[in-house]
């Protein structure tokens, strides 16, 4: 697993720079650089819009967050059995979460998505019995099959990097357990899935973060997130630039918000001479 | 899908010539490749340099790789791609409007290859920094001792031992690279994803086309899976096997 862990470091951001030694004599001119360019950004690019849209934007940002909650807890709740019978279940189990595994990681999200929306939404009029489930008022609208997309999507991922989790706790703790007499259900509930969660932790944090970067793509099946908000700005304001560098900054802090909250769930768990 | 009858998927739609849309798929695919091996080779370039900058650049050029990879892991594709796309095009043809030629037409391809270089060269900086971090430094002072210039030692060591080291990453970062050509369909650029939902929508067979474009991205993963364990191999030869 240590070129998936690899990869997802480089791709998601998930350490903060240290306060540590921060300002030496050349940050200190570079941030003023940086200053001056934030002033120009703010006095001659237009912002008098922002005002107006305040508050859709912020809606936008409190879908784009549900999104990715939600997505995120569905995704591993989906991910711990994914990867548990790639490491003990019998073979056609095996073979079927593998396979989902290479179907998912192996094709675009941006498909996925499309294929669902389009695809299945089309399909789903022509039968009566859809229609006249309890379920058609929402399978209408768009957002429970981006909520399906992104799931199977961090599922499927998340999958991988907990069938490396759980091979990866050592087989002498879960004998221990066997031998203080302790169920296999026990043993995986005490010992197996905490251990493996801990060992995830770091590469959940940078899943966590991508599954952020990946939310924007339900804007393209009229989920109304942050990013279908600026989408409506630009059109509304014919701005180019500035609502999208606003977009930008936003996705920043939201990065951030991320990073720090699993670096203080990480320092919340003891372990052995950190 | 299982309720669907056979009856009812139409698969001359697929054929190669133009009733069927099967040829534009390829079209789109050939896009999507060239893209994908444009932007990656791009990115490897600006990874390179960004990853030498950021351990043997000076104090100015390391804070400045920082916020340029910090910048780019920390917003989506999708945002970078329409920032760069339309920042790219905008100052590309001020520039030329200031040498005094007329605006330019650039093609929907460059401007492709450009956006997934710039976000590729991000990831490429940190995977290759941790590739050349793992070279044993002792490796490195052994070069300086017998009297190499730091070209030579880049050229002769660096390079050479870091790769095992990088491969696995880079690989990945291949695999995202051919996935993140779709995210150019929201610009309007016709690649694979595109022409499929264009495809999909004229003929309303919306499962068949996403199904097909589906099972191509996912040759093109399999294929390169394939290709990649090949270099892989070659790239440790004499080396223990990975534990």
């Amino acid at each position: 697993m240590t070129s998936e862990d690899n990869t997802i470091g480089a791709m998601a951001l998930t350490e903060l720079p240290d306060r540590k030694g921060f300002l030496k004599p050349h940050r200190i001119i570079l941030m003023a650089i940086a200053a001056v360019l934030v002033f120009c950004a703010a006095w001659f690019m237009r912002w008098d819009w922002l005002p107006e849209y305040g508050w859709r934007l912020a809606q936008g940002v409190g879908v784009t967050l549900l999104m990715l909650v939600s997505t995120c807890i569905l995704g591993f709740l989906f991910a711990v059995p994914l990867g548990l019978v790639q490491v003990t279940g019998p073979w056609p189990l095996k073979m079927l979460a593998r396979g989902f595994c290479t179907v998912i990681r192996g094709t675009p999200l941006l498909l996925q998505l499309w294929l669902l929306y389009y695809g299945l939404g089309s399909l789903f009029p022509q039968f009566p019995a859809i229609r006249q489930s309890f379920l058609w008022p929402y399978l209408r609208e768009a957002w429970p099959y981006g909520v399906a997309a992104l799931t199977m999507s961090f599922a499927a991922y998340e999958g991988e990097v907990m069938r490396g989790a759980f091979a990866g706790v050592p087989a002498g703790e879960l004998e221990a357990g066997r031998a203080y007499g302790m169920s296999r259900w026990k043993v995986f509930r005490r010992i197996w899935l905490p251990r493996a969660i801990h060992r995830a932790l770091p590469t959940l944090n940078g899943e966590t973060v991508l599954q952020l970067k990946a939310t924007p793509l339900v804007a393209t099946i009229t989920v109304i997130d942050v990013y279908a908000v600026v989408s409506k700005i630009r059109q509304m304001t014919y701005l180019t630039y500035e609502p999208l560098l606003l977009l930008a900054l936003i996705y920043l802090c939201l990065t951030a918000i991320l990073v720090v909250a699993f670096r203080a769930l990480e320092n919340k768990i003891p372990t052995r001479g950190a | 899908m299982a309720a669907d009858p056979a009856s009812l998927i139409n698969w001359s739609l697929l054929a190669l010539e133009p009733p069927g849309w099967g040829g534009v798929l390829l079209a789109g695919l050939m896009n999507s490749i060239k893209i994908a091996v444009g932007g990656y080779s791009l990115g490897l370039i600006l990874g390179t340099g960004g990853a030498f900058g950021k351990l043997y650049g000076g104090p100015v050029l390391k804070d400045l790789l920082e916020v340029y990879t910090t910048l780019v892991r920390a917003v989506p594709e999708l945002v970078l791609i329409l920032l760069l796309y339309y920042a790219g095009t905008d100052l590309l043809n001020q520039l030329m409007a200031a040498i005094g030629y007329g605006p330019v037409d650039i093609s929907g391809l460059a401007a492709g290859i450009f956006v997934i270089g710039i976000v590729q060269g991000a990831y490429s900086t940190e995977v290759l920094r941790g590739a050349i971090k793992a070279v044993p430094a002792g490796q490195i002072e052994a070069a300086r001792a017998f009297g190499m210039s730091s070209g030579q030692i880049m050229r002769r060591v660096t390079m050479p031992a870091m790769l095992p080291h990088a491969i696995p990453g880079l690989s990945n970062l291949w695999l995202i690279s051919t996935k993140d050509t779709a995210l150019l369909a929201v610009v309007g650029f016709s690649e694979l994803t595109l022409v499929t939902r264009q495809a999909a929508g004229s003929t309303k067979a919306y499962l068949l086309f996403f199904c097909a474009a589906g099972a191509l991205y996912l040759a093109l993963t399999l294929v390169s899976n394939v290709i990649i364990r090949l270099i892989e191999a070659r790239a440790r030869r004499g080396m223990a096997a990975p534990a």
